[in-house]
Order: C-alpha cells, then structure tokens, then sequence
C-alpha cells in the first residue's frame, strides 16, 4: 500500500465560540485521487485551509510527506509540496500568462527584480508539464475559464506539488472542459500528483475519485472507497437525510396551452421551435451548451427578440419586446447564473423577494406599503422554508440553496402564469436541490406551468413530466419523462447513437 | 496577425491618432501649430501634469484613484516656499525639491496609512486629505501669493535652448523642469516594468486577493505607492512654482480632474490594473494641445472645455466599447466550441 502524503488526526478549530472542525481526520496517499465532499459549511473549506497552513488548527496533528506538524505555515505547506487552487482560481486578469505562471515563482524565490527571458522561460515549462496550448502573451482576462483553471493548475505545478488541492473545480466548466481537466488530473496521478477534489457533485465523486471523505457539520460521516458508494448512500453521508426522488407525475394538465410557441426563430440561436405548454406541466428543455436552449428561453423572457415565429400566452398572440412585456404577460424566469443575473446580493432578503411585485405592493403614488411587505416575505420565508431569522440579512449571507429560493419567491409574488428556470440547482447542495425539486413539484400540482432547462439529466428525469431535447439550435424530439433513460437523452442532444 | 490583433485592441494608437488630426486641423486653419515656437510652448505647459499623470496613473492601475494631488501639491510648494523665502535661499535647487517631495511623502503616507491600514476607499480619503490639506495651508499658514526664493526663480528660468518664430516675433524656452520630468518618467518606467515591486502594483489592481496569495506584500505594496505619489506631487509643486516665478496657493485646484482624464483617456483602466506610460503621456499631450492650441484656430475659452469634455467622452467610451467588444468575442467563442460537441 502507498504511504501518506497528507493525514490529519483529530483536527479541531473553532471560529468565535463556533466549532468549525469537531476532529476531523483524512488521509490521502501518494498519487491518490481523493474526494473531499460536504455540503456548505460541513467544515470542507477550513480543513483545507488547515492543511495548506493558513489557520492554525485548535488541536490535533497534521502529518505531511511523512513530517509530524501541530501548527503550519503556508511556507512550509508550499515546501511540502501542497498546493491549493482556490475555486475562483486566484489569477490576475489584467496579467498575461506567462505572467500569471511566473510570478509566484519569482516572489517564492524573493526576486526583486523583473528578468522577462526567466519569466517566459518558467512560463514554457509550466505549461509544457500538462501540455496546455496557449498564447503566453495573452491576457488572462480574454481566456475562458476552463483556460484559466489550466493556469491555476500550471502554476501549482511548478512547485514541485505532490498534493493539489482543488476546491470546487468544476463549478463553472462546460461537460467537455471537465472531461478535459479530468484528463489532467489523470495525468498529474500518473506522475505519482496526489489530488484532493472537494465537490459535491455525485457523478464527478464517481468519476474521477478512487477514494473519499465526506464531512457533515464538522465531523467526518464516512470515508472509504469509491467502489463501494451509491448515490443514496452519498446523499444520505452528505445531508443525514433519506430521499425518495420519484418522477413527476403531474395531478391536473390543463386543457388550454398556457403558453405556446409557433415557428420561433433566432439567427445564431435557434430555429423554428414549436411547442405548447400547459398548465400543471414541468417541461424540461436539456441539450448541450451552444445548443440554442438558454438563448429560446431569454427570448420568451423578452432578453433576445426573435426574428421570426409567434408566442401565444392563454391562446392569445402576444410580442415580447422586454422583460417588462414578459412580466406582465405573466412569465417570470430564474436565470442561470443567479449571482450575477439574478440576485443583488448585497441587498437584504426581503428586497431581492419584493423587487419584481413593488407595483402590487405599493399605494396609490407608488409609495411602499411595508406592512404588506412585511407580511409577505414572512409568508414566503415560511412558506419555501428559507432558512433565515432575519429578512433584513443580506442574501449574500445565505446559502446557494437558498439564495435560489429568494429568486423563486420573488417571482411567485407576482401573478405568474409560466415560470422558468434556467440550471435552478446549479452550485446548490444537495439537501437544497431536492428541496427545490419538490417545491417546484408542488407548484406545478397547484396550476403553474415550469420550464426547466439543465444539463443535469437525473434533475431532468426526477422533475418533468416531458422533455425536449435541443441540438444545434433545433429541437430535435420530444419525449415524456417516465420510461426514459439519462443514456437516451444524453445519445439525442449529442447525436451520437 | 496576433500583434495586429493586439495593437488594434490597445488605446495608444487611437490617441496617436487622434492628436496627429488635431494637430493637422490646427496647423490648416492656423498655420501656427508646428512652429517652433508652439512646440517648445506646449511641452513646456505639459511638465507639470505630466508630472501629476504619472503619479495619478500609479495610483488608477493599483486599483485605486488620488484626487488630492493637486492640494499636497500646492501645500508642499507652499511650505517649502514660506521656508527658504525669508532667507531668499540661492543655493543649489534641489534643496527645495528634497524639501517638497518630504512634504509631499509625509502627506503621501497619511493617504497611505488610511488607505492600506485602514482599509478606507480611496477616493474617500483622498477627498478628505485633500480639504484637509487645502485647510491646513489656508488656516495654519494663512496661504496668499508669494514670489519664490532666489534658487527657484532661477531654476524656472534656466533653460535648455531657446527658438524664435521670426514670423511672429515670438521667443520659447525649453525649460530645464523638463529634464525632471525625463528623469522621473525613466525612473517609474523602469520600476512598474522591471521591478517586482512594480508587477505587484499591477497584480494589486488586477485582483488584491489573489496577490495577497502569491506572496506580495499587499500592505507594502500600498504604503509605497501613496508615498512615493506624494513625493512626486511635491516635486510637481516645486517644478511648478518655479516655472511660474510665483507661488500661488490655489491655482493648481481643479487640474486634479483634468490630469485623471488625461490619464484614463491614455488607455489606464480605471478599475485598475492596466496602463501603460507612453498611453498616460499621449492623454496628457492631447489635453493640453486641446487647452493651449485651440484658441489658435480661434476656439473661444469657454467652447474649450466643451471640446475637451466631448474627447474624454468619446475617448473613455471608445475604451469601454473596446473591453465589451472583447467580452463579445470571448462568449461567441464559447458559443462556437459548444456547437462543435453537437
């Protein structure tokens, strides 16, 4: 059996009064691919700032490359061998890449002046070790963000790294890029590169892993080999809860199309796509990125305006011109990327719900009504079980899972006749995620017609009752939900039988 | 192909361009704007915003923004003035330029200690130092017009070489100031491109965590950028004390916002990060061609500063056309990758 790189017994820390860490134990053996997993705030990120040495742990030991430490610095982490790349990747957008790569290496070998020649060399070597193609004198800012992450990889490496710690790495990557960054670190294992890949997402975990930990509240809840996890199991370790996901089988459909969409065009988005939605339906709309699905549903949400085709709204033809035209014809949306399109994250809870209904919940004169505000978002609180005491609290200050419930009751304290979401559990944990599942369940048993779009299959398959498939811009088949399998609609939106 | 790609994404050569027209409009309807005499006259009136640019400039790419150097300017040319005046100092000048940049990077570090250990915004502080030190000149030492000491009356009028316009009947004199300018340009140049104390100034602007992360002694970093600023500012009050053969208290208010849109419409980022030197130059020359040679082509006064606001917006505009261009770029480019899995 391969020694340790890394082992940590009974590490505790505790934030003011708050244990963080109730002895926490991993071990990690050299060259392993070891998954660190947890919901938010189950301790993952403390432990991996404990073991790179940028808090001290309150007690127990860490013993890295074989060295017993009670306290570490970052130096010394370094020295070892461990290196952590953050999830927002820690790189400077306004630096080139050679840059990018170079720095940390010329400020760990306390340069003080800037050799150029040394730069681009050190830069040519890094990204010759994983064999990244990229223009060294491109800003950082003008690559994508798979790009980015190679760097961070890159640059990690050239520390002569036996450890490297990923946190989330896949958050924000396409299916392809994450194929493409497994392949790295497949490749850093064959070169005996241990790697700790904290994720909570199930398939990764049985993808790429070999082992795993997986912590909840501070504690460790199991740890083992991958081989002998399932996704219940999983599931049940991360969140203590048992979940039953059956398929959706909707109560009442209504007879009349909500909304139905007729010969819809966009140039360079998608083209004449057709389909009606009734009342009581979860439609899933899945299909690769690029396949045209986020561009047709920014255009029923008035975002794009299509070249061609007719939407009708209870049988009447209407024009979306604006997300305003939409609002009042009853659509709401809940955008992919709920930080940056979705939510003012600075603002308190009870804003970000009341922002899309202010008409309704103003006086004559438009002045606010905050009684009736008040009453509404303690409604909604308790109705979609936001876990918060105080409504006044910054939405930043929640979790994913519920950040996505403040976006849905801000729309569902509109009169709303179609809602639809784009990715609703994206970067949302587990516990959430199901959450979310049987509200928008709920919500359509009640009357509301749904469009979920995701690339999550499983999501898919667990929420709607029908699915369209979208490639290249067309809807390639329509297909119900039950009987259908993740393999089928994953060969329809790639093309490949 | 990739270094034309490059050079049609930086702001140089538009500003490069856009002078060269102003220019060749000036000189058709005037004949005046490449006379000897004009040249010499406009480097002449661009030393000390110049010398203002540089330091703004530093400041905008570590993510920041100073609007108090004009006011540590004039405090520092002030006190130094009200100094060495009563003994009508006459020896070598760069006493009184050790004296302002010292004013200047005492008032530098305040900005510095507020900013980088407090963590106070920027634009903040530096309004508040700015009324502070504005006040203190006012107040304490009872600022009014004053001559300058022997030294400096001099020093503004030694010059380089002198040209004359026979055409005109008019003489310029290159001033020595430049070469201060010269020096202190070479000197920053060589510290943000060769220095990791420079680099780290750009990495602070680009993202101050990630520096932080990389082992770059943010706090440091900070605190030498203020500092040195100030010094600078000192040294531009001096410069242009000088020049003036006067020390007027505040007639430097106001250049602060002309100087940082110089600098911004030469291509500095303003959220930081990015700029470059000859950019920051380029800003400052089509300002002052805009202030000093438009009355040539009989441009009243008060339509200057409608020219001058339209070329910034235009300028800063074309910048931000440019960064949403490339966003554009960039999300077609993944559109494209996408298409291809299908």
């Amino acid at each position: 059996m391969p020694e340790s790189i890394l082992r940590t017994t009974d590490i505790r820390k505790s934030f003011g009064g708050v244990e963080a860490l109730k002895g926490v134990g991993i071990d990690i053996r050299e060259g392993e691919i070891h998954c660190l997993a947890g919901e938010n705030g189950c301790g993952k990120s403390t432990l991996i700032k404990i073991v790179s040495g940028f808090y001290e742990a309150d007690a127990g030991s860490i013993e890295l490359a074989g060295r017993r430490f009670s306290r570490l610095n970052p130096a010394e982490a370094i020295a070892l061998g461990v290196q952590v790349i953050y999830q927002d990747f820690s790189v400077f957008p306004n630096l080139t890449v050679m840059e990018n790569l170079a720095l940390n290496m010329e400020l760990m070998d306390k340069r003080k002046l800037v050799s150029w020649p040394r730069m681009r060399r050190i830069a040519k070597d890094a990204v010759a070790k994983i064999g990244f193609d990229v223009d060294l004198d491109e800003r950082v800012e003008n690559l994508s963000i798979a790009d980015k992450q190679l760097i961070a990889v890159c640059r990690a490496l050239l520390h002569d790294a036996k450890l490297v710690i990923m946190d989330e790495p896949t958050t924000a990557l396409t299916k392809k890029e994450v194929k493409a960054l497994f392949g790295v670190i497949k490749n850093l294992q064959s070169e005996g590169i241990a790697t700790l890949f904290v994720s909570h997402k199930l398939d990764e975990v049985f993808e790429i892993s070999e082992r795993f930990t997986i912590l909840r509240n501070g504690e460790n809840v199991a740890s083992g080999s991958t081989a002998d996890l399932d996704g219940k199991k999983f599931a049940f370790h991360m969140t203590g809860r048992e979940f039953k996901e059956e398929s959706y089988e909707p109560a009442l459909i209504s007879e009349r199309p909500v909304l139905s969409v007729k010969g819809l065009s966009l140039r360079n988005g998608y083209s004449d796509v057709s389909f009606d939605l009734r009342g009581g339906e979860i439609l899933g709309i899945t299909g690769l990125l690029g396949s045209g699905r986020t561009e047709l549903v920014q255009s029923l949400f008035g975002i794009y305006r299509p070249d061609s085709g007719s939407v009708e709204i209870g049988g009447r033809q209407v024009a979306i011109r604006s997300v305003k035209d939409a609002i009042s014809h009853g659509i709401g949306y809940v955008p992919a990327d709920r930080l940056t399109e979705g939510l003012f994250l600075s603002q308190s809870i009870e804003r970000n719900a009341v922002v899309s209904s202010l008409d309704r919940l103003s006086s004559l004169g438009g002045v606010l009504d905050e009684l009736k505000i008040d009453e509404q978002v303690a409604s909604w609180i308790n109705e979609l079980s936001i876990a918060t005491n105080d409504s006044e609290r910054p939405v930043k200050t929640l979790s994913g899972g519920n950040q996505q419930k403040v976006v849905l009751a801000r729309w569902l304290a509109n009169d709303l006749k179609a809602l639809i979401l784009n990715g609703p559990t994206v970067g949302v944990d587990i516990g959430s995620k199901y959450d979310i599942h049987a509200l928008l369940r709920k919500l359509a048993r009640g009357g509301l017609a749904i469009i979920v779009i995701s690339d999550d299959l499983p999501e898919i398959l667990a929420c709607c009752n029908r699915v369209l498939v979208m490639r290249d811009g067309a809807v390639v088949e329509e297909l119900p939900a039950a009987g259908t399998t993740e393999s089928r609609l994953g060969e329809i939106a790639t093309g490949v039988a | 192909m990739i270094e034309y790609k490059r050079l049609v994404r930086r702001t140089e050569p538009y500003i490069l361009g856009a002078i060269i027209l102003l220019s060749a409009l000036i000189q058709a309807r005037s004949g005046q704007f490449f006379t000897n005499n004009n040249l010499v006259d406009l480097t002449r009136s661009m030393v000390v915003p110049a010398l203002f640019a540089i330091g703004a400039q530093m400041v905008i790419i570590s993510g920041g923004i100073d609007v108090s150097f004009t006011a540590v300017a004039s405090l520092a040319m002030y006190a130094t003035t009200r100094i060495l005046l009563p003994i009508d100092y006459a020896g070598n000048v760069a006493l009184a330029y050790a004296m302002g940049a010292s004013f200047g990077l005492v008032m530098g570090a305040l900005n510095g200690v507020l900013i980088a250990w407090f963590r106070f915004p920027t634009l903040v502080v530096t309004l508040g130092t700015s009324s502070l030190f504005v006040g203190i000149m006012q107040g304490v030492l009872g600022a009014h017009e004053l001559p300058v000491p022997q030294s400096m009356r001099e020093h503004g009028q030694a010059f380089l070489f002198s040209v004359h316009n026979a055409q005109l009947d008019l003489s310029s004199e290159m001033p020595v100031t430049i070469l201060i300018l010269l020096g202190i340009l070479a000197l920053v140049f060589l510290i943000m491109r060769y220095t990791m104390l420079g680099r780290g100034i750009f990495a602070v602007g680009g993202d101050e965590v990630s520096a932080q992360r990389a082992g770059f002694n943010v706090l440091g970093t900070k605190m030498f950028i203020y500092c040195f600023v100030g010094a600078v500012a000192g040294i531009g009050g001096i410069a242009r004390a000088s020049m003036m053969q006067n020390c007027h208290p505040t007639n430097l208010n106001g250049m602060e916002l002309t100087v940082i849109a110089a600098v911004v419409l030469g291509g500095t980022r303003v959220s930081g990060g990015l700029g470059t030197i000859t950019g920051a130059m380029l800003g400052v020359a089509l300002m002052t061609i805009m202030s000093n040679s438009l009355i040539l082509i009989g441009v009243p006064t008060y339509w200057q500063k409608v020219f001058t606001g339209a070329i910034i917006i235009i300028g800063t505009g074309v910048s931000a056309w440019q960064v949403n261009a490339s966003q554009r770029r960039l999300a077609t480019r993944r559109l494209a990758t996408g298409k291809q899995l299908g």
